[in-house]
């Protein structure tokens, strides 16, 4: 392993911890709720289910970009690209998902379910938007034919990809946990 | 190099100024240049959190004192707290680590030299940021590890605790990063020759170091971002009046803070295996059990967190196991000890001013260790928790244990870093003062905690022996006060004038000590070839080569 991807898995070991302490908390506060709104009263799974849908493409797209920029390919700009929309979809998806809760007067302070799920999402969207700030990064080298295919190059570009793929991982679980488990 | 050729280069330094300049050095991503950086910047806290505690003693050097107010002295002890871990000794460790790693293993420099910079430049502004809060209202007053609700809002009436959140979040950043490039550095950057079966023990324990602040450090981050919100958004994750549950703090708290007792103590215990086998004149015994008691620390280091917790009443098997794990943790420590002890028996024996902080550390530690696993007996730990015999106890483990071994860590590599020798007069002298200072101070603790002394407590009645017991610990204080300006004045004095150290003064094995003291920028002319754990030793001594004596011995 080179050692950019390898400071990135152990980056995505620490991140994934923390994600998983974030995790105890909801369920903690899940199986304790006291009082205010919960994730059954306030959330609407099967919209951001279609959302997900959009995030989870985007983990595919990215890895069809990855293989045609090792195949040296001109296709991997136009994944890039499409990695791009799909993942500001998802984040368009949760901005428009937590206005749509501040409205209906849930937000943070309101009971230990919203205060844990935004912290949750929220760093997750934060995550996504870091992600996609790498991504345009090498999207836009790679539009102006600056990006080569160097080792070191070839790394900088795994590595984005490794990232990426984990946020979409860390999503899988939260949106299991916190939408799904909610109505079942 | 020979030591003409090691003066050359000091001269040649001094005459180059845009290699000492003010700019080099903040623009600097040079590993040695942020290594002193990281150093400096901590014996700046070093002071000031010295200063915190040398008025704590004040205050309770007599009972009834009225030298601070109840408030300011609960900022006092939770400044003290804090900077002593988070800005004092992990930063002159990571400083050490950043310094020296990238030589040991024969690298022209850390991997990500860039992140090395951002690691030590995000965890100074922590720092900084930690500091600023005594100009805007008040620094933070809940302790060194802020227990919730005294840390919520409803009870602390300054904005202190929001700097503390934000202030641990930038070290936390720092540090994450500096664990990632050490991790990175030695299992990537190592010379050929060098396998892992070769490596130092001082690259082997960073290296575990690493891994356990990559699994620590997003513990606590979880909780401050969690606290964060229940300051600054009206949340209650931590209020039981609301719901919340001060306990999960507890929890999180410590689920970081035991592995971070650990992530400052094994970096000493890595400058104590250099240490002691190059001032015993033998390889260290057991290099294997050494190694790979270290990794089984930091396993489970995880396990054992709610020993800080049996006041809480988490229930009789809860209690048990913590219990059970915490005695158990104690076995790899003390074949350490063991190891350490047996490496020093029948050694040829050099008492130099490292050798003596290292020395002493093995003694200090195992009554530190001794007095932890006391904690382990839960019975015991319900009369002895939160009194004076736990202060005496951590103060035994991370000054006796950590700061001494940064001592001796730094006489050590110092040669290596600055091209001169430090005073070995008067570093005896540092030692003494320092290490009858400590003892004066902490060991007198231990029974005014069994009295019944509660610690964070700014003034107490005047009960039999109390005074005096405090006295001797304030008086022990203020001899660490003089030991702290001998050193300084040692540093500053062997700056300009000591010894000129040539490449190698201490006649050691490892590859830093195979190019000129100080380092040029690009580390080596030349790497040595690595065929064993001391490559140095067997380019000194080829006939007795480790790997010879190992292929006669028959293995
Ligand atoms: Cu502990």
């Amino acid at each position: 392993m080179s050692k950019s991807k390898l400071a990135v898995s152990l980056f995505i070991l620490s991140e994934a911890n923390f994600f998983a302490l974030l995790i105890i908390a909801y369920l903690y506060f899940h199986a304790y709720p006291g009082e205010g709104p919960t994730a059954a009263t306030s959330l609407n799974a099967y919209r951001t289910g279609i959302f997900s849908i959009f995030l989870f493409a985007s983990s595919a797209t990215m890895m069809l970009a990855s293989r045609s920029y090792r195949a040296k390919s001109s296709a991997a700009f136009g994944w890039l690209i499409a990695t791009l929309v799909l993942g500001g979809i998802f984040l368009f998806g949760q901005v428009r998902e937590y206005m749509e809760l501040y409205a209906s007067g849930v937000t943070a302070n309101r009971s230990l379910f919203a205060t844990t799920f935004f912290t949750l999402t929220g760093f997750h969207g934060l995550h996504v938007a870091v992600g996609l700030l790498a991504i345009a990064a090498i999207t836009i080298l790679t539009g102006v034919g600056t990006l080569g295919t160097s080792a070191r190059e070839a790394d900088a570009f795994g590595s984005v990809e490794i990232y990426w793929h984990f946020v979409d991982g860390v999503w899988v679980v939260i949106f299991t946990i916190v939408y799904l488990w909610a109505f079942l | 190099m020979s030591d003409i050729a090691a003066s050359d280069r000091i001269a040649e330094l001094e005459a180059n100024p845009e290699r000492i300049g003010f700019l080099s050095w903040v623009a600097s991503v040079d590993h040695k240049q942020i290594g002193i950086m990281y150093m400096l910047s901590a014996l700046f806290f070093f002071g000031l959190g010295g200063l915190e505690a040398l008025i704590i003693r004040a205050q309770l050097a007599m009972p009834g004192n009225h030298i601070v107010t109840p408030d300011t002295f609960n900022q006092l002890f939770s400044m003290h707290g804090t900077t002593m871990i988070f800005l004092v000794v992990m930063p002159v460790l990571a400083g050490l680590t950043a310094y020296v790693i990238p030589l040991m293993v024969g690298a022209r420099d850390v991997a990500f030299p860039r992140l090395n910079a951002f690691s030590f430049w995000v965890q100074l502004f922590g720092g900084v940021l930690l500091y600023f809060s005594f100009v805007a209202g008040g620094a933070p007053n809940a302790g060194w590890f802020s227990y919730a609700p005294l840390s919520e809002p409803a009870y602390s009436f300054n904005n202190g605790v929001t700097y503390w959140i934000l202030g641990l979040a930038g070290v936390g950043v720092g540090s994450l990063a500096g664990a990632i490039n050490m991790a990175v550095t030695i299992l990537k950057l190592r010379v050929p020759g060098m396998t892992i079966r070769r490596l130092p023990l001082f690259c082997w324990m960073t290296l575990v170091n690493s891994f356990l602040m990559i699994f620590a450090l997003p513990v606590i981050n979880a909780a401050l971002v969690l606290l964060l919100a229940d300051r600054l958004l009206n949340a209650h994750i931590f209020t039981p009046a609301f719901g919340g549950s001060a306990i999960l703090w507890q929890h999180y708290f410590w689920g970081f803070g035991h592995p971070e007792v650990y992530i400052m103590i094994l970096p000493a215990f890595a400058i104590i295996s250099e240490v002691i086998p190059v001032f015993a004149g033998k390889p260290i015994y057991g290099y294997e059990f050494v190694a790979g008691s270290t990794v089984a620390i930091a396993f489970m280091s995880f396990a054992v967190w709610a020993h800080h917790m049996f006041a809480v009443g988490l229930g009789h098997l809860f209690d048990l196991f913590f219990g059970i794990s915490t005695m158990a943790i104690a076995v790899p420590t003390g074949i350490k000890i063991f190891n350490w002890t047996a490496t020093l028996y029948q050694g040829r024996l050099r008492f130099t001013t490292a050798m003596k902080f290292a020395v002493a550390f093995i003694v200090m530690f195992t009554i530190g260790g001794l007095s932890g696993v006391s904690f382990a007996v839960v019975p015991l730990d319900w009369q002895l928790t939160d009194t004076y015999y736990l202060v005496a106890h951590l103060h035994y483990v991370l000054f006796g244990g950590a700061i001494f071994a940064i001592f001796a860590g730094i006489y050590y590599w110092f040669p290596k870093m600055s091209g001169r020798m430090l005073d070995e007069r008067v570093g005896n002298w540092h030692f003494w003062i320092t290490f009858i200072g400590f003892n004066l101070t902490f060991l007198v603790q231990h029974l005014l905690g069994m009295m019944g002394m509660p610690r964070r407590v700014f003034t107490y009645p005047d009960w039999p022996w109390w005074m005096t017991l405090n006295m001797i610990s304030t008086i022990g204080a203020f001899v660490l006060l003089i030991s702290v300006i001998v050193f300084l004045w040692n540093i500053v004095s062997s700056l300009n004038h000591g010894e000129i150290a040539g490449d190698n003064p201490w006649d050691a094995w490892t590859l830093e000590w195979a190019t000129s003291s100080p380092p040029p920028v690009e580390n080596f002319d030349l790497v040595p070839p690595v065929h064993g754990r001391r490559p140095l030793w067997d380019l000194k001594h080829p006939e007795r080569a480790d790997e010879l004596v190992a292929a006669a011995a028959g293995k």
